[in-house]
């Protein structure tokens, strides 16, 4: 059983090899001659104003919380299918209560505008 | 406990920016993904071009105006040697009028074809701008032929043009005129009918036909406005009057009135109209002269004059003084991008920083005219 | 046992050289068929056909300056694009290319695992990638950088929960997560006909999370310059760049798995098959790309929350209830 994951394990290392390798190969060949210009945030050619790191938007961590709730529904839904065959009508009515439970905090959402963007 | 708020971003979009069109600047201050305030930033492609016209003789001139609006390098020309005809008040030969009007309005099918291509790019379609590109590509040859170049023709003459018409332009002409037809169709297909295109500019960046009117913009933004009114028809220069043509209005469905896809659309129809323009100047091309040129350019003492003409971007206005010599006191150029790009931060507020995009892509202004 | 690994290691260095090299090759792919497209012709100069540009334009990057803005935080900045290219690669390892081969008289899957959680291995990699996306916008320290980071963390997780949703159909209908298995189940009727909406979610949703016209937003760059790695240079910025291939690559192979058979076809033997059916996913991905625009932000977050979920939701119900009703037979 684990033995199946071998091949994985050589295919990571050799992935973090490739990366490795490709992050190091320029320093070896070419060498940066950094100036002001060069290495200022690029900004259209102007001197940035400010710095990046500000507070953002608080949408982004509502997606995040909405993305959370729907992808552990997801996760529970995953053996449900593979098991599916052997559940039948007791399994699709489970379902069908989970999914119910889920559709009202869906509906919230929608209604309380989380989907919208303004 | 005071509240807690996301911290405005001030974002520089330009000067070397993918989707400014040219070297401008504007600052935005963001919130979010949301544009509160822009603040445009112009000077980047400055030039002198009043300063240098002071200096020149008034033929000299001719080749600096193509640089304003490289696009429509004719339409350019052709303001200027018309405010010259009226400082001298000579009469010019009824086959340069014709020839004028023509390349006139090819160029302004060269021009808007660009901006419909752009537009595309704008929206993230990449293919629109290269077929832009192709259409464009035939009536720059056919500049090629007559003026020996293909962005800044220096063809327009006080009098009348430099050159007469290759033998077969016409017969080009007509047969390109055809093709567009259906060119424009494919447009129609790729970008006009395209839900996420119209997703992405219906009701995007309104701006309202007061506040265009306050800030005196012209041309093919005033008329996606609602507000009827083209130079070419409601003050004639040249023989612009002969033809038939109708002034493409901003309409609502499925746009709103004044919104980007408006904009789009009325110069997608205004090509058609050009076309309309070309084909009616082609029939009607008599033979003769195609320049008489006056024997000095030298316009009377204190004489000055203000000539407007309908460009693909809008009114474009010269202002000339002359004090006798053959160089003008003072050229003044009321170039359309200027008036628009100032009109930016009173319509491009609250949107999303992909809407603004969108916004300032459609008013199509040109750096080179706007810097001057 | 110390012969097996041996083995192992040759045919994984086999089939990563040649995952490469296709990557290499579908940005040459690609940029010809754009061209074409676009009425133009498409890299040229470099060897016949411009064959050669891709070797070109890795000499051009691994030559070019690697450049560290002095601003940005280093370890993450370094880091970020090997957290996005080593699950893109990872994320190749259980998808099955054919049948079985006879090598040094063992018979061996074409492929280079076979676990019998394939789907949800693949699904955990694909996820990976957000993490290098969003550590690349926030330890740039650009504008630009954070803004199409924090974009893409937000669209790629938003159309995770649809991708997800999309394929339950088919675990439905074959009974398990071993892909292998799931292409074995199409044996007559691949999937596509079966779950047609499923299919079509699929599309959408893995177009936008690997960033595809039109939900390429991570990228705008008419509003964004060049998004996350507007900052990134040289090698690094070409890791960005294969990693996004190579899950251009992962997803169409996953929809020819998932969806339209495998390697499963008549005459032609079985790796044929998937590369003839994965290069034609690949034609409809850089066909798209050639022909829309671009979602806004706003519509791409209401299309996959508002449309996309309850879709594929509904889509999962369905099908339920019809393996349920006909007895489990499909």
């Amino acid at each position: 059983m684990l033995s199946d994951f071998l091949p994985i394990g050589i295919l990571f290392l050799m992935a973090v090899a490739f990366a490795g390798i490709a992050l190091a190969a320029p320093h070896l060949i070419t060498r940066a001659h950094p100036t002001r210009e060069k290495m200022l945030p690029y900004e259209c050619g102007i001197d940035p104003v400010g710095d990046a790191r500000g507070r953002f938007s608080v949408h982004y961590y509502v997606v995040a919380m909405m993305f959370i709730i729907f992808d552990v529904e997801v996760v529970f839904l995953y053996p449900w299918a593979v098991a599916f065959r052997q559940l039948r009508m007791v399994g699709l009515v489970e379902a069908a209560v989970f999914l119910a439970i889920l559709l009202v905090g869906y509906v919230y959402l929608w209604r309380r505008g989380a989907f919208e963007w303004d | 406990m005071s509240e807690v708020r996301t911290e405005e971003m001030v974002l520089n979009m330009g000067p070397q920016h993918p989707s400014t069109h040219g070297v401008f600047r504007v600052e935005l201050v963001t919130d979010g993904e949301i544009v509160t305030e822009t603040r445009p930033h112009i000077g980047y492609l400055h030039r002198c071009f009043e300063k240098h016209a002071e200096h020149l003789q008034y033929t000299g001139i001719i080749p600096f105006t193509d640089r304003l609006d490289y696009l429509s390098g004719m339409n350019q020309n052709f303001g200027f040697v018309l405010a010259v005809e009226k400082l001298l008040g000579s009469e010019i030969p009824e086959r340069a009028e014709y020839i004028r009007v023509i390349m006139a309005e090819l160029n302004r099918i060269a021009s808007h074809l660009m901006m419909i291509g752009h537009m595309g790019t704008d929206a993230g379609a990449i293919t629109p701008v290269l077929y832009g590109f192709r259409d464009r590509e035939y009536i720059l040859d056919l500049f090629e032929e007559v003026s020996g170049a293909r962005l800044l023709y220096n063809y327009y003459r006080v009098g009348g043009v430099i050159a007469d018409l290759t033998p077969g332009f016409v017969e080009k002409t007509r047969k390109y005129l055809d093709y567009l037809e259906r060119v424009l169709n494919e447009f129609d297909q790729l970008l006009s009918e395209n839900k996420i295109f119209r997703g992405r500019t219906v009701g995007v960046g309104v701006l309202p036909p007061k506040v265009a009117v306050d800030y005196a913009v012209t041309g093919p933004n005033l008329r996606a406005c609602g507000v009827n009114w083209d130079l070419r028809r409601d003050e004639p220069y040249s023989i612009y009057p002969r033809f038939k043509f109708d002034v493409v209005v901003g309409r609502e469905g499925p746009g709103v009135v004044g919104d980007s896809w408006n904009r789009y659309w009325v110069r997608v129809q205004e090509i058609r109209e050009s076309a309309k323009i070309v084909r009616q100047a082609l029939d009607g091309l008599p033979e003769g002269d195609f320049i008489k040129a006056p024997k000095s350019i030298r316009p009377p003492k204190g004489s000055e004059v203000y000539h407007r003409t309908e460009t693909p971007r809008g009114e474009l206005g010269y202002y000339v003084i002359s004090d006798g010599t053959p160089t003008p006191v003072r050229v003044k150029v009321r170039s359309p991008g200027f008036v628009h790009i100032s009109a930016i931060p009173a319509f491009c507020t609250n949107m999303m920083v992909a809407d603004l995009v969108m916004a300032m892509g459609t008013l199509d202004f040109v750096m080179g005219e706007v810097d001057r | 046992m110390s012969q097996t690994v041996v083995v192992d290691i040759v045919r994984i260095a086999v089939i990563l050289g040649m995952f490469l090299g296709c990557v290499a090759y579908l940005v040459w792919v690609e940029r010809k068929l754009l061209g074409h497209i676009q009425i133009r012709v498409g890299p040229k100069r470099v060897g016949p056909y411009g064959l050669l540009q891709p070797i070109a334009d890795f000499v051009k990057l691994v030559s070019k300056e690697d450049l560290t803005p002095p601003n940005a935080h280093r370890a993450l900045f370094r880091l970020a694009p090997a957290i996005a290219l080593v699950p893109a690669i990872l994320s190749i390892a259980v998808i099955p290319f054919g049948g079985t081969i006879r090598v040094l008289g063992r018979e061996m899957p074409i492929g280079i695992a076979d676990i019998n959680v394939g789907l949800l291995y693949v699904f955990a990699m694909s996820s990976m990638g957000v993490f290098g996306i969003a550590l690349a916008g926030w330890s740039s320290n650009n504008k630009y950088s954070l803004m199409g980071g924090l974009r893409s963390s937000a669209q790629l997780i938003s159309y995770e929960v649809s991708l997800g949703l999309s394929v339950l159909g088919v675990v439905l209908l074959a009974g398990t997560f071993s892909l292998r298995e799931i292409v074995a189940a199409q044996h007559p009727i691949p999937f596509v006909a079966l779950q047609p909406v499923g299919f079509l979610l699929f599309l959408m949703a893995s177009s936008a999370e690997i960033a595809r016209i039109p939900f390429d937003l991570p990228e705008a760059e008419t509003e964004l310059v060049a998004g996350f790695h507007t900052e990134y240079s040289s090698m690094k910025f070409a890791m960005f760049f294969v990693a996004e291939y190579a899950n251009l690559v992962t997803v169409s192979a996953m929809a020819v798995t998932l969806f339209l058979g495998g390697w499963n076809g008549p005459f032609l033997p079985g790796p044929i098959w998937f590369a003839l059916k994965t290069a034609a996913m690949l034609f409809l991905f850089i066909w798209v790309r050639g022909t829309l625009p671009r979602y806004r932000y706003d519509q791409l977050m209401r299309f996959g929350w508002k449309f996309l979920l309850p879709v594929a939701l509904l889509n999962l119900l369905v099908t339920a209830l019809i393996v349920a009703l006909s007895g489990g037979e499909g």
